[in-house]
């Protein structure tokens, strides 16, 4: 499976960094789980940040640092990798997110059959899987701020453009779009927003009072 | 206990490789010497105190020791792998976020192709490489790219800094990048 939606530098940059705000990274990590070319992009990101970091002007440390350093380093046991779940169809970031695979998510009905899940984010992020039936369409909105879509199951159409799992749209408040799952099963992905969608027609809006999008 | 003069990326391989595999303290005294005190700078310029900073960088270079085992020379550099333990300190402890991370032993994830040892990507990843291809950076280009690695809210931040629209903060960044990559691919591909 090869991706073909991809994440644009400023985003992995502030990635690499640290400075990218706990939603937007729950989406970036997910993203990089499918793609190798993003997290090969990320890699050389990565690397700027360790030449910064080999850069820096040395701080000495202070008297007896490292025996400090030592005593701490062996007061713990080793660390060993995560436990992996085999037949996995979650990326490990979100799976830890959620705390159960997608296919046990308890989800919210918001009319039209499609469901959502909200996932909780520690900052001004908001975060949530939509489940949305073959052939239905996501009600037209536009955005106040940034939108990032993954697709983890099925697809999604918007205008001439296919998403389909591992896949990333970058939306902003340029952009109105009607997006149309794919035919073929449910298209479910993980929406992350920083300001609540404006959507186009009444009967979504009075979901989105009840719903938190 | 000196820093390494003349130490590669191939010496701190090498430390780190002993630590892992025999718990060699003298390996790792090598790299302590040389990166907490790094470490240590990179937190001031995050803006912790001098005493967090301290307490912090010690961590860093403890949590080295305690990962060590898992640490693949395949998959990163030795200091791409100490950036990482003091980055997501960095977060953790002084931006008090969640950092969501990629589980390179997820079973979904999609592997990579192997890529031939002069390709750009290998290029992008050698830390000497980088650092030069930076050095040759106008001013201007470096000045935002490192800044972005230091500032909680990097655009804002360095548009106040520099007196300058968000806007052009934001291209400097991507022609930065861009000639970054401009220049590491012209060094890799001879000019010699």
């Amino acid at each position: 499976m090869e991706t073909h939606h991809h994440l644009p530098d400023d985003l992995l940059l502030a990635y690499a960094a640290g400075s990218l705000a706990e939603g937007w990274s729950l989406a970036v990590a997910s993203h990089l789980t499918y793609c190798t070319s993003c997290r090969q992009r990320d890699a050389a990101l990565e690397a700027i940040g360790t030449a910064a970091l080999e850069g820096m002007p040395p701080e000495p440390m202070d008297a007896g640092a490292f025996e400090a350093c030592m005593a701490r380093a062996e007061s713990a046991v080793a660390e060993q990798p995560l436990n992996v779940v085999a037949g996995s169809n979650t990326p490990a970031p979100l799976r830890r997110y959620l705390g159960c695979e997608l296919d046990a998510v308890k989800w919210s009905p918001l009319g039209g059959g499609i469901r959502q899940y909200l996932i909780e984010t520690g900052d001004e992020t908001r975060a949530r899987l939509l489940y949305i039936p073959p052939g239905e369409d996501v009600p037209q909105h536009t955005h106040q701020g940034l939108e990032l879509t993954l697709v983890l199951a099925g697809s999604f159409a918007d205008g001439d453009e296919e998403f389909h799992a591992g896949d990333i749209e970058v939306a902003d408040e340029t952009v109105d779009h009607t997006p149309v799952s794919g035919p073929n099963g449910p298209c479910i992905c993980l929406a992350v927003t920083d300001a609540p969608l404006v959507f186009r027609r009444w009967l979504p809006r009075m979901i989105q009072r009840f719903a938190k999008i | 206990m000196s820093d390494a003069a003349g130490a590669t990326e191939q010496t701190w391989e090498a430390l780190l490789l002993a630590v892992a595999e025999t718990g060699d303290r003298d390996a790792f005294s090598r790299l302590f010497v040389h990166f907490a005190p790094r470490v240590k700078s990179y937190l001031l310029r995050q803006g912790s105190s001098p005493s967090q900073a301290e307490d912090i960088a010690q961590e860093t270079l403890a949590l080295l020791w305690r990962k060590a085992g898992l640490f693949d020379p395949a998959k990163a550099s030795a200091s791409t792998w100490i950036f990482r333990i003091a980055r997501n300190q960095m977060i953790d402890r002084i931006r008090r976020r969640q950092r969501p991370e990629l589980d390179p032993n997820d079973p979904l994830l999609v592997p990579a192709a192997e890529p031939a040892p002069d390709h750009q990507a290998s290029k992008q990843q050698d830390i000497a490489a980088v650092r030069s291809a930076l050095a040759e950076l106008p001013e201007k280009q470096r000045e935002v790219i490192m800044l972005s690695f230091f500032e909680e809210d990097p655009h804002p931040a360095i548009a106040e800094k520099l007196q300058l629209p968000i806007g052009t903060v934001k291209s400097r960044i991507r022609l930065a990048l861009a000639r970054l990559d401009t220049l590491l691919d012209r060094n890799a591909h001879g000019e010699s």
